[in-house]
């Protein structure tokens, strides 16, 4: 076997390698990676990957809100043509399975078993009650019709509350409707407010909301029946939570189950979960021994996938006459839904540290009681409690300004912290890092043209013009990035927040950066090339990203949280620093100098003082690889791993102002204008922070103007179809005009802070402050959302009309 | 049973359909065409959306036994599967350019779609865009840049052509 001359091959190995663009990765305008393959269709969506004598499962579900089961026969399913099995709970063992809940967050919070199929009691309209199983999708989604069951109706609980009346219980065995009563204070609220000289308080609804992320959930499971191994394929945001979360629920044990989750159609946190047909496609293969498909129709999605937000509001604010603030109260009700999903009761509680923002205060109080109701569970939606914390302060400003008689964006600059004062430890007790409220809202009121626009709102406002101009601001902050441990174990979650990184030096020179963010459209394979590319030296192009599968990115916390770049991406630059420093040494060792005198800048190594003994990586990569000449007891590796807890969370924050003009004949709201000018600290990509700030802003645009949930008297969810629900197009939807301030986070070596969520969390209060501002001069101090042309002129003909 | 002969992205088929197959199904499922997507069961979304003898269908919509005797082409038959940017749509060049996709479901239909309102209207105006793909829904861009990249590729079009001929 002839020997690899290193040398010659590094020599030849030089000419192909392209010679690396001087400037940096990180704040380049990349287009992405990703794209080739989405442009083309040449995708691995769960739903398009097929086996041989691969089984299609189809659940049927409860019609009913709530019931007794008293029978579940699956025996007819059976006689129907390509059907192999059919099960209920029993029979398929499902019903000792309890679906998990990994966030407890009071001792004494009630924890409802939650088996995947129902077993004597169904809770809510689509409640799983039986499973099918047969050859293509059509023979099971037909035979769903055989199936046998009698319902004996209990009454629904639908209003949260009469729920926390529990004259009915939508679980007997708990003895009340109430899951919990979760308690928070910052200083004495009670004692604040006696010295108040204004009390404001409002009522905020949180209307129920459907992700609706494109591709709707699926999961394949792949079983090797002799050896008792499983491969799971899942449109999942968290395959390594879902991983141990499989293994715990069905006792197979960890390192027997691979999941993989493949290209993933979005997710908004709907995919943020452990669902129970991924439990269902596994106890389904293991006792088939056959791969097996389930595919949600968006119809059953709409049931059976999470819900999000759908809380009750009563804020209280108190300050004194000239607009200082004293103190916040929140009280609130959030509703669970019929069981508690992945992070059901935590939802609610991540807005506890939020409802104060970005302002100063002496006292604030919290408290949040989950509430459980006949109807779909809810959990994290895009923001999972900071818009619902937002929305509340957002509005609450609002309404003080007007009780105040006073700017709102005065009484904002008045209250909030300025950019000398950080880092600032807030009453809720975190400390911000960073920020420049004052430079975002400049930016913000210039390209919005505020001052003009006021003028224009008197005009019309003394002209008495039909069409009315309302200005809307949300002045944001957010907590994302998550998360420390600590905290996270401070509040009781079952996990840590770290995320992991690992560097593969090819011997090429080519770099495969395995990370354990799972990315479903966020574009973390082009931002993390970017990191990576920076940090080694070396081409763009060069650099792969591993992910989304158990077995070849074995450790990881997932997406979600807006936490992929401020924990995962952090740890890829510092897994490369690891790199780094271990090719140094072995630079040392190949240029016959002391460690201490090798530097290294834009992908090559050289000696102090004597620029001509240098090596590109490449070299020492491959040098490696041969280990024929290598410093003495260094293990023959360039490949590090870094798994990163990170010190704090992120605070992006920002100003977002909106003018709509509201046809108060008939309700109509059009948006006007809309700017956005965030603070997200160093960009790592430009145009892919656009897009998630593009993206953010319709969805809380959605919440504000069209979207809503609905159940009617009797649990049926009346917006159960996207006929029904209203996902905005492209023609209900503005142009945004968006622009950044740049204030590093300090928090994290790279200065970034998370984006995916921030836009959603600024956008609906700064649409609804605008409606109301259009409509104060009618006397309307609230719009329920969605601000549907219905909703508005309720509003208007309820307040008395034009004054 | 039903006999049924269909051209997909340029190659015959001739299959035996049950007449309720649905052409996303037949083409994803019978055909392995898996570039093209499902994301509703009520024809909002568009996700789905193929060229059928020229005219953008929603293939959930349309019977497998209804494209009897048509020409489908879906986002695969829309470039050369094995060749660069270069050889690619111009609106698939311009969704890449424009960052008009993210996660990338609704962007098959999104571009489908597309394809079919720039023959209808190669020089719309951003209002004729946005209503011309009121029935394709994206959740991950909020629009803007998928507006935008039709309108470049519709000054990209044009200045192909112009220069072509």
């Amino acid at each position: 076997m002839s020997e690899i001359d290193p040398g010659a091959v590094a020599t030849e190995l030089a000419s192909e390698v392209s010679e690396p663009d001087a400037s940096p990765e990180i704040g380049r305008r990349r287009l992405r990676k990703e794209d080739t393959r989405l442009v083309t269709g040449q995708t691995q969506w769960t739903d398009n990957i097929q086996f041989p004598g691969m089984l299609h499962i189809s659940v049927l579900r409860s019609p009913m809100a709530h019931a007794k089961l008293t029978r579940v026969n699956v025996a007819p399913a059976l006689e129907r043509p390509g059907v192999l099995a059919a099960y209920n709970a029993r029979d398929l063992g499902a019903d000792g399975i309890g679906l998990p809940c990994a966030w407890p967050v009071t001792a004494d919070m009630k924890h409802p078993n939650h088996p995947p199929l129902a077993v004597d009691e169904v809770r809510y309209v689509g409640d799983a009650v039986a499973v099918v199983v047969a050859r293509d999708r059509y023979a099971a989604a037909d035979a769903l019709e055989a199936i046998e069951v009698d319902y004996e109706p209990l009454p629904p609980v639908i209003d949260m509350e009469s729920a926390l009346g529990d004259e009915t219980l939508v679980h007997a065995d708990l003895g009340t409707n109430r899951c919990f009563t979760w308690p928070f204070a910052g200083g004495d609220y009670d004692a604040v407010v006696k010295d108040a000289e204004v009390v404001v308080k409002r009522r905020f609804l949180q209307q129920r909301l459907i992700p609706n992320a494109m591709e709707p959930r699926a999961v394949v499971v792949a079983p090797i029946g002799a050896s008792e191994e499983y491969t799971v394929y899942s449109a999942t945001q968290i395959p390594h939570i879902l991983r141990l979360m499989l293994a715990m629920v069905t006792g197979i044990p960890e390192h027997k189950i691979r999941v993989v989750a493949p290209d993933v159609g979005g997710g908004f946190g709907s995919k943020l979960n452990v669902y129970a047909e991924e439990v269902l496609a596994l106890l389904v293969a293991k006792k088939l021994g056959r791969p097996v498909k389930w595919t949600e129709s968006r119809s059953e999605g709409y049931q059976a996938t999470i819900h999000g937000r759908d809380q009750i509001q009563d804020i209280e604010v108190a300050a004194t006459k000239d607009g200082t603030l004293l103190g916040l109260k929140v009280e609130l009700m959030a509703d669970m839904g019929a069981y508690l999903q992945l992070v059901t009761p935590g939802v609610p509680l991540l807005g506890a540290f939020m409802f104060n923002s970005i302002y100063k205060m002496q006292a604030y109080s919290f408290t949040c009681h989950g509430v459980f109701t006949t109807k779909t569970p809810t959990d994290a939606y895009r923001g999972a409690g900071r818009p619902e914390a937002t929305f509340g302060v957002e509005r609450i400003m609002d309404e003080l300004a007007a009780e105040l008689g006073v700017d709102p964006m005065e009484l904002r600059r008045k209250n909030w912290i300025t950019h000398e004062e950080f880092p600032y430890t807030t009453i809720a007790g975190l400390t911000y890092d960073s920020g420049n409220y004052e430079a975002a809202t400049e930016k913000a009121m210039e390209l919005f043209d505020y001052d003009g626009l006021r003028r224009e709102q008197e005009k019309r406002r003394t002209d008495k013009d039909p069409v009315q101009l309302g200005i809307g601001i949300s002045t944001y902050t957010e907590m994302c990035g998550l998360a420390p441990s600590r905290v996270l174990g401070q509040l009781s979650y079952g996990a840590g927040g770290w995320e992991a990184a690992s560097i593969r030096m090819l011997p090429t020179g080519k770099v495969e950066v395995v990370t354990g963010t799972s990315p479903h459209g966020q574009g973390h394979v082009t931002a993390w090339s970017q990191i990576a590319a920076d940090a080694l030296g070396v081409p763009f192009e060069d650099v792969e990203v591993v992910h989304g599968d158990t077995r070849a990115a074995p450790q990881g916390m997932d997406t979600y949280g807006s936490r992929s770049l401020v924990v995962g991406g952090i740890a890829v630059h510092l897994a490369c620093q690891k790199v780094i420093d271990k090719a140094r040494r072995v630079a040392a060792h190949l240029l016959e100098a002391a460690e201490g005198d090798v530097e290294f800048s834009g992908g090559v190594f050289s000696v102090k003082g004597s620029p001509e003994a240098s090596l590109p990586i490449q070299q020492v990569v491959l040098a490696t690889f041969a280990s024929h000449n290598f410093p003495e007891g260094m293990e023959p590796t360039l490949n590090s791993d870094y798994v990163l807890d990170p010190e704090n969370f992120s605070f992006p924050h920002g100003t977002h102002l909106c003018a709509v003009e509201v046809d108060t004949e008939t309700g109509w709201t059009k948006i006007r204008k809309y700017v956005a000018v965030d603070d997200v600290g160093n960009v790592v990509n430009p145009i892919i922070v656009e897009g998630q700030v593009h993206g953010g802003i319709a969805q809380g645009v959605a919440q504000a103007l069209f979207e809503e949930a609905r159940y009617d008297a009797d649990g049926n969810l009346t917006t159960g179809s996207m006929v029904d629900y209203y996902v905005p197009s492209a023609s209900d939807l503005p142009r945004y005009t968006t622009d950044r301030t740049e204030t590093p986070a300090t928090s994290n070596p790279l200065g970034v802070k998370g984006v995916g969520e921030a836009g959603t969390i600024a956008s609906t209060p700064a649409v609804v402050n605008a409606v109301i501002d259009a409509l104060r001069p009618f006397g309307v101090q609230d719009v329920p959302m969605p601000c549907s042309p219905e909703n508005v002129w309720r509003s208007i003909q309820t307040a008395g009309g034009a004054s | 049973m039903t006999r049924i002969r269909m051209t997909v992205d340029g190659v015959v088929y001739d299959d035996d359909v049950e007449a309720r197959l649905l052409l996303v199904h037949y083409l994803r499922d019978r055909l392995g065409r898996i570039g093209t997507p499902i994301g509703c069961d009520t024809s909002n979304c568009g996700a789905c959306t193929v060229h059928l003898d020229g005219k953008a269908v929603k293939s959930c919509t349309v019977l497998a036994v209804q494209a009897d005797g048509g020409d489908v082409t879906t986002i695969q038959g829309l470039a050369p599967p094995n060749e660069g940017e270069s050889e690619w749509h111009p609106v698939q060049r311009a969704f890449h350019e424009k960052h008009a996709l993210q996660c990338g479901y609704c962007t098959p239909g999104m571009i489908m779609a597309a394809v079919d309102l720039l023959r209808d209207v190669p020089n719309p105006t951003e209002e004729q865009v946005r209503e011309g793909l009121e029935g394709n829904l994206c959740r991950c861009t909020g629009y803007q840049n998928i507006v935008d990249a039709v309108l470049h590729a519709a000054s990209e079009m044009k200045s192909e052509t112009g220069a072509g001929r």
